[in-house]
């Protein structure tokens, strides 16, 4: 099946956290009771009037800027026509031939290749609202909340290669996007939503095969697994001698398949032009200007400077800039205690754990980089040990209290104290020959076994330092 | 007099005299709507509850019935909006009610303002005060009738092709387009969006510069109102043409135009001329393309506007019993059948076509093109002329049922009026005499963009050196 290429386009609807709607002024909020969060102007009654949301402008601008594209500084929406219950006007409002961005790429890490994703065009329109279907199936109810939400549509070239290439990207948007403060990127919310164009051909061949379009993806692993197989179906049905038919498709997750929505023959004709209750305008390139100034330091430059700046691994550089809260904790932390491969690992470890653990960001997380900081010297000095030191942790970001005070209120300084340690020490002595011989035949690293079960009996409070000092003098009397 | 029969600003006069309270003029005027309207049938329902006339300006007035005013059931004179009752006022409402005042009710329209006769409402058809048997012509019909027929002292009307200036006419009224951008069109249930445009129907000059100090201005939840500063119109009311330069443009005196109409317009002609005025013949090569131009523009916008009438959140919807497609197409289906007239069904199909994909650069894009040269045509006379006049339709009033179904014949009655809407400038009609049938005759007069005050001002002078709008037709 190697004799084929796969090539897949994608089209990203991002819905844009702005205060407001994009051309009403009700709040842009998720999670209303049903039809709460509307009013005349985004329900579509008769005589109302779209008024442009000037900060999701501003906020396309942004995402057009960050994905290297040319911004159109005319500014102009055009109706987009066709019925559905979930939208009150019989059109949504878009953007058709000057899209708010144009000409721009994303640089991608795909199997360890770099590699630069054209973007065709990004535009602004309205979000339509939802339905929701009673389960006996008698009616459909239709809530408006979610109308008129703004939301840019990202559209790639065919330039993917591999549904894998397809993940890739989106992970890279999504971090992107994320970094550009513009939404919250949440698939499960809705906010961020996924349509993909895919068709194969014989490797060498310049024009495109028939496409199908795929809908219905809840994640992008779902993306990818539908890509992969509609690209089996598309070998397949050309295996079998017949012809890909050009239509789209509903991707059931469950299924695992994909099924029809509609061919060719019933696409809509949208029947797209100005609309005229919204004047064109153009906007002053110092506003395209103020914008880009400030664009937020992007996770690919920011990946490349946490390798040159702090000396950090590749893979410590990844961890940190997957999350552009942790990047900026980092950076805190690095003021008050300059390790940078220290707090690197405790980042990437001890507290990723606790946040994948406790489902949350770290801005979520009660702890400050000073705190944490804190919590890195006490283990540093000796003061507890590393084990311990994730205790802590933990108890910190349960209570919100600092590291100084859980150590204290629960006793969990290290005993560095001889007297108190050496008592231990026998018990284990006396417990272990063996590995006593073996330590005074001249096999010194047998120490460590003993290390640990002395460790075990102090509930991970000695001082493991202090512990391997004292066990190899009382052994080996040096 | 009775209340009812003079205008606002005589009212007013009395209002301020104490010779009368408003409450009083109000229930005069009601009085009177019980008593004629049943003959010419402009209202299609009496407003609910009492005005409380708080405001500079506490004159009843008639409303249109395009314009959302709270409470009230706004249909577009259609079957689809039946049941609509709107929960919001329109911009024009919202200063309406601030300058106190009283809506009389809700006036008859053609559906959707698709006509020039008043005949495609779904409530029937509207008279004309003048002659019982004849169209008040439209879309905004009801509003002229009512004021003609003394049953408002003044009305709101919407003007996309000439639906408030050929009603005017008809009616032997007062009625202005102003300038797009002039009055807010929030709250209007939208024709066509880039040619809609909100005015007022008086019984004279001076009325009409009322009404439009308080409809005017900016409002931020229209983006195509244009923030311009609202000038006090009374101040244009100045009783002197001369030196004014009126072009008349040759395209506009041609096959078709009724030789009355062509009389009593050349007649105005050479008063103003006698007044002072300058007159100048100018040309207007693209005008004989504004109605075709017209009819794709306005018909691409409205069968996208009218989409929204679908059945699902307000107004009318229909059921059918048998599933014949899906339950949803069905009911689309069936609700727009049975809710749209004829006329409606046709501009939506016309439009639908304009803007389908394979025709649209033909039809659409093209239409937008003339629209542009028509435009230019205008630009190019008012470098040299402070108006431009016209009759406002080749013909009186026509007899209810002779045209319509005749749509051809039909849409050429705004030949004179569409240009300005399709160059979003103001003009005006005024009343310049009656056939010998005793029907009126308006002229119309054009006018540089925002420049309003130059059309009362010519009306103005044109009205006080005549004496056609003192007329009153016997009911």
């Amino acid at each position: 099946m190697s004799t084929f290429e796969t090539v897949i386009g994608l089209e990203v609807h991002l819905q844009l956290s702005t205060k407001t709607k994009i051309f009403c002024s009700c709040a842009n909020q998720y999670g209303c009771a049903p039809n709460t969060n509307v009013c005349p102007v985004c329900l579509g009654l008769p005589g109302t009037l779209p008024v442009l949301n000037h900060q999701a402008l501003l906020f396309g601008i942004k995402v057009g800027l960050a994905l290297n594209a040319e911004i159109n500084s005319f500014i102009k929406f055009d109706r987009k026509n066709y019925y559905y219950p979930d939208l009150p006007k019989g059109y949504q409002i878009s953007q058709f031939d000057f899209p708010v961005a144009k000409h721009g790429f994303l640089l991608i890490k795909s199997s360890g290749q770099e590699k630069r994703i054209g973007i065709t065009r990004a535009h602004l329109e309205e979000d339509a609202g939802k339905l929701v279907h009673d389960n006996s199936g008698s009616c459909s109810l239709a809530d408006f909340n979610r109308t008129g939400t703004p939301l840019i549509e990202i559209v790639t070239e065919p330039d993917l290669r591999s549904p894998q290439e397809a993940y890739d990207y989106l992970n890279t948007l999504k971090l992107t996007l994320q970094y550009l403060g513009v939404s919250d990127c949440d698939m499960e919310k809705g906010s961020l939503r996924c349509d993909a164009n895919v068709s194969i051909r014989p490797i060498g061949q310049t024009s495109l095969g028939t496409k199908t379009e795929l809908k219905n993806m809840n994640s992008f692993r779902a993306v990818k697994t539908a890509l992969e197989y509609e690209v089996r179906r598309h070998e397949q049905v050309i295996a079998s001698g017949g012809k890909v038919v050009q239509e789209t498709l509903l991707w059931d997750d469950e299924k695992a398949q994909t099924r029809t929505m509609r061919s060719k023959e019933q696409a809509h004709d949208y029947r797209y032009f100005p609309d005229p209750d919204l004047v064109p305008f153009t906007i002053d390139y110092k506003i395209i200007d103020g914008v880009r100034a400030e664009l937020p330091e992007l996770p690919q430059a920011k990946f490349l400077r946490f390798l040159s700046q702090y000396g950090l691994s590749e893979y410590d550089a990844n961890i940190l800039v997957a999350d552009g809260g942790m990047a900026d904790f980092f950076e805190a932390a690095l003021k008050e205690y300059p390790q940078a491969k220290k707090i690197a690992n405790w980042l990437g470890g001890p507290v990723l754990m606790e946040l994948n653990n406790r489902k949350a960001p770290l801005a979520e997380l009660k702890i400050s980089p000073k705190e944490l900081v804190a919590l890195i010297d006490k283990v540093e000095q000796g003061v507890i040990s590393n084990l311990v030191g994730k205790e802590v942790l933990t108890f910190m970001l349960d209570e919100g209290k600092s590291a100084d005070e859980i150590i204290k209120a629960k006793g969990l300084a290290q005993v560095s104290d001889d007297s108190a340690l050496l008592v231990i020490i026998d018990e284990v002595i006396a417990q272990n020959p063996a590995v006593v011989e073996q330590i005074k035949s001249g096999k010194p690293n047998a120490a460590g076994f003993l290390v640990g079960q002395a460790m075990k009996k102090s509930g991970g409070r000695a001082n493991p330092k202090k512990l391997n000092e004292l066990i190899t003098r009382r052994i080996t009397g040096v | 007099m009775s209340p009812h029969q003079l205008t606002s600003h005589a009212l007013l006069d009395l209002f301020k005299s104490r010779q009368i309270t408003p409450a009083e003029a109000y229930a005069d005027v009601v009085n009177r709507i019980k008593t004629i309207d049943p003959k010419v049938k402009a209202y299609v329902h009496m407003a609910q509850g009492e005005p409380d006339f708080n405001g500079a300006i506490p004159v009843p007035i008639a409303i249109k019935d395009n314009l959302c005013t709270k409470g009230e059931e706004i249909t577009c004179a259609s079957r689809i909006l039946k049941g609509f009752r709107s929960p919001y006022d329109a911009g024009v409402i919202e200063k309406v009610k601030k300058s106190g005042g009283a809506i009389l009710g809700i006036v008859n329209m053609d559906e959707f303002a698709f006509g020039s006769s008043c005949e495609t409402s779904c409530y029937g058809p509207t008279f004309n005060p003048w002659d019982l048997k004849c169209v008040p012509g439209g879309s905004s019909g009801g509003s002229a009738a009512a004021v003609a027929a003394d049953e408002a002292m003044w009305a709101l009307g919407s003007d996309t092709g000439g639906s408030i200036r050929q009603p005017a006419s008809f009616c032997g009224i007062v009625g202005l387009k102003p300038t797009y951008g002039r009055v807010s069109r929030y709250g209007l249930i939208a024709f066509a969006s880039s040619l809609d445009q909100i005015g007022p129907l008086t019984k004279d000059v001076r009325d009409c510069a009322l009404l439009m100090n308080i409809i005017s201005g900016y409002d931020d939840r229209d983006s195509t109102s244009v923030n311009e500063p609202v000038p006090d119109y009374t101040k244009a009311l100045v009783n002197d043409v001369r030196g004014l330069k009126i072009g008349i443009p040759k395209e506009a005196f041609v096959d078709g135009l009724d030789p009355e109409v062509r009389r009593a317009v050349e007649d105005a002609l050479n008063l103003l001329k006698k007044l002072g005025a300058v007159i100048k013949e100018v040309s207007l090569p693209h005008t004989p393309y504004a109605v075709a131009t017209y009819y794709i523009v306005a018909t691409a916008e409205a069968s996208s506007n009218l989409a929204r009438f679908d059945g699902v959140r307000y107004g009318l919807r229909v059921q059918p019993k048998s599933v014949r497609k899906n339950a949803l197409v069905d009911m689309y289906e069936e609700t727009r059948s049975q809710g749209f007239g004829d006329e409606a069904k046709r501009r939506i199909m016309l439009g639908t076509y304009a803007l389908s994909s394979g025709y649209y650069d033909a039809y659409y894009l093209r239409g937008q093109k003339v629209r542009t040269l028509i435009k230019n045509d205008l630009d190019e006379v008012f470098k040299d002329c402070d108006v431009i006049m016209t009759p406002t339709s080749p013909t009186v009033a026509f007899k209810v049922g002779e045209k319509l179904s005749d749509p051809l014949s039909m849409y050429l009655s705004d030949i004179y009026t569409i240009p300005a809407n399709l160059a979003g400038i103001p003009a005006i009609s005024v009343p310049c005499g009656f056939a010998k049938s005793g029907l009126p005759i308006g002229l119309q007069l054009m006018g540089k963009a925002f420049d309003e005050e130059m059309l009362l001002r010519v009306s103005y002078t044109y009205e006080q050196n005549t004496e056609w709008h003192l007329k009153k037709p016997n009911l």
